[in-house]
C-alpha cells in the first residue's frame, strides 16, 4: 500500500531509499534555458477528506479546521468550506495555496457575471462546470490545482452534489467524500443516503456527518477534532462555526 | 518568528546563514524593513527572499497613496510572487508590521504560497523545535515586555537544539510610533 500521501495523482515512483522512508524523486531537466520549466508540483500545506450527502432539503458538506504541512499539523483555524453566492459552497482538499488562488477565480467569476446585468446568477452546476473547465485545462498543462473539490448547492428546487479533483475527474452522486474519507467515509456515508436521499431528515444528516467525522479523527493522522458543517437549501447556505465531536477511548484502560 | 501584542507587533530571529552546515553569516539580519513599519522575516533560501523582500520593497515605494500601505497589501505582493512562482521559490515568509486601520498584523506564507493570518506565528528550520513551546506559552494581549522575553525564550530554545539556527537575536518591534531594534548577543541569552 502506498503509504506517501504525496502520492496522490503522482506517477508511481518504485524508487524509495532501502527502509521505504524517503521517496527518491527524479525531476526532469530542461535542455533548453530559455524555456520556463513547467512541471508537475507537489502539495505542500494540506487540507484532509472532505464528506458531503444529499438529503430531503438539500445537501449538507463537511470538514474539518487542519492544514497539514507534512506531517505537521501546522495551521488549525483553516476553513475548507467557501460559499460561492447564496445556494453553492465548495469544499476543498490538497493544497491550500492552490485552493485560495481558486476561491480568489470563483469571486472574480461572480463578479464578472454580475456585471453583465441580466438576472442570472452563477448556481452551483454552473460552478461545477467552470472547476472542471479549470482544473481538467490545467491538468492538460501539466501545472495542476492539486485540489480535490465538492461541490455543493441548491439549484432548480433541488439539491446539487459534484466532485472535481486535480486530474479533471468529475462526477455527481448523492454522497460525495475526498481523500480519506472515500475510503473510510463514503460506505458510511452510502448506507444511510442511497435510495433515501428524499426521506432523509436533517437529524438524521448530522448524525451521519458526525459519525464521518469522528471515524476520520479516529483513523487519519492529518485530521484534527475541529470542524464545520455546511447546510444548503432552498433557503441559501448556513456554514456552522467550528465544532468537535465526542470520543472514545476509555474502553482502552486496562488493555 | 511574530507575535502580536497590545499595540502593535514584536518581531524575532536568530542571525545564522548556512551553506550546508559552513556558517557563511553568523550576524545575519533576517529581519528586513519593506515599509516604514512593515517588516518581513525571512527564511528558507536567502538568494530568494532577498530577492523577493527587494521586489516588494520596490512596488510599495513606486505605487503611492494617500496613507502608507497596509501591513495586508504587503502580504498580498509577497503571496502573489511566492505562489506564482512556487516552482523555483524556495521561501518562507513572515510579513508583520503596524499600519492604522488593523493595528499590529501578522501574516505567515509557508513554501507552497499559501497566506495565513495569525495572532502569533513561527517558521524556518527551528520552528519545528518549538511548537510545543509556542503554543503552551502565547497569550493574547500581552504586554510588549511580556511579548519580547516570550520570543526572545522561543528563539533562544530554537538556536539551542536547531544546528541550522544560532548566532544573536534580533528583534524589533513594531508600534504606531514607529520601530525599535533590540540586539542580544550570542553570549548573553537566557
Amino acid at each position: 500500500m502506498d503509504h506517501f500521501s504525496f502520492n496522490l495523482g503522482k506517477p508511481r515512483h518504485e524508487m524509495t531509499d532501502r527502509r521505504n522512508i524517503f521517496q527518491v524523486d527524479i525531476k526532469p531537466r530542461s535542455e533548453s534555458s530559455t524555456d520556463p520549466i513547467t512541471r508537475t508540483q507537489r502539495p505542500i500545506v494540506t487540507g484532509t477528506s472532505v464528506i458531503a450527502l444529499k438529503y430531503q432539503d438539500g445537501v449538507m458538506l463537511a470538514a474539518d479546521n487542519l492544514a497539514s504541512y507534512g506531517s505537521l499539523a501546522r495551521f488549525k483555524d483553516v476553513e475548507r468550506l467557501y460559499p460561492v453566492g447564496e445556494f453553492t459552497v465548495i469544499g476543498a482538499s490538497g493544497d491550500i495555496s492552490d485552493f485560495q488562488y481558486t476561491k480568489h477565480l470563483l469571486d472574480a467569476e461572480m463578479v464578472k457575471e454580475y456585471y453583465i446585468n441580466d438576472g442570472h446568477v452563477l448556481g452551483a452546476p454552473h460552478i461545477y462546470e467552470y472547476l472542471s473547465r479549470v482544473m481538467y485545462n490545467r491538468r492538460s498543462q501539466i501545472n495542476p490545482l492539486w485540489n480535490a473539490y465538492v461541490v455543493g448547492g441548491y439549484h432548480n428546487g433541488e439539491g446539487f452534489l459534484g466532485y472535481v479533483d486535480l486530474l479533471g475527474t468529475t462526477y455527481k452522486s448523492s454522497s460525495i467524500a475526498t481523500g480519506f474519507g472515500a475510503y473510510l467515509a463514503q460506505p458510511i456515508l452510502r448506507k444511510v443516503v442511497e435510495g433515501h436521499e428524499n426521506t432523509l431528515s436533517e437529524e438524521e444528516a448530522i448524525n451521519a456527518i458526525e459519525t464521518c467525522m469522528k471515524v476520520l479523527f479516529y483513523r487519519d493522522a492529518r485530521s484534527l477534532n475541529k470542524f464545520q458543517r455546511a447546510k444548503i437549501t432552498a433557503q441559501g447556505v448556513e456554514i456552522t462555526q467550528p465544532y468537535s465531536v465526542d470520543t472514545e477511548w476509555s474502553f482502552a484502560e486496562g488493555q | 518568528m511574530a507575535v502580536e501584542f497590545q499595540g502593535g507587533v514584536v518581531i524575532g530571529a536568530d542571525s545564522r546563514t548556512t551553506i550546508g552546515s559552513y556558517i557563511s553569516n553568523r550576524v545575519t539580519d533576517k529581519l528586513t524593513p519593506v515599509h516604514d513599519q512593515i517588516y518581513c522575516c525571512r527564511s528558507g533560501s536567502a538568494a530568494d527572499t532577498q530577492f523577493i523582500a527587494d521586489l516588494v520593497r520596490y512596488y510599495l515605494q513606486i505605487v503611492q497613496h494617500n496613507e502608507p500601505p497596509s501591513v495586508q497589501t504587503a502580504a498580498a505582493l509577497f503571496q502573489e510572487l511566492c505562489y506564482q512562482n512556487k516552482d523555483y521559490l524556495l521561501a518562507g515568509i513572515i510579513v508583520a508590521g503596524w499600519d492604522k486601520h488593523n493595528g499590529g498584523t501578522i501574516y505567515n506564507i509557508p513554501i507552497g504560497g499559501s497566506l495565513h493570518r495569525q495572532p502569533f506565528t513561527i517558521g524556518g528550520s527551528g520552528s519545528s523545535f518549538i511548537y510545543g513551546y509556542c503554543d503552551a506559552n502565547f497569550k493574547k494581549n500581552m504586554s510588549q515586555n511580556e511579548a519580547v522575553e516570550f520570543v526572545k525564550n522561543a528563539v533562544t530554545l530554537a538556536m539551542s537544539r536547531d544546528g541550522s539556527s544560532g548566532g544573536c537575536v534580533r528583534i524589533s518591534i513594531i508600534t504606531e510610533d514607529g520601530i525599535e531594534r533590540l540586539f542580544f548577543p550570542g553570549n548573553d541569552l537566557p
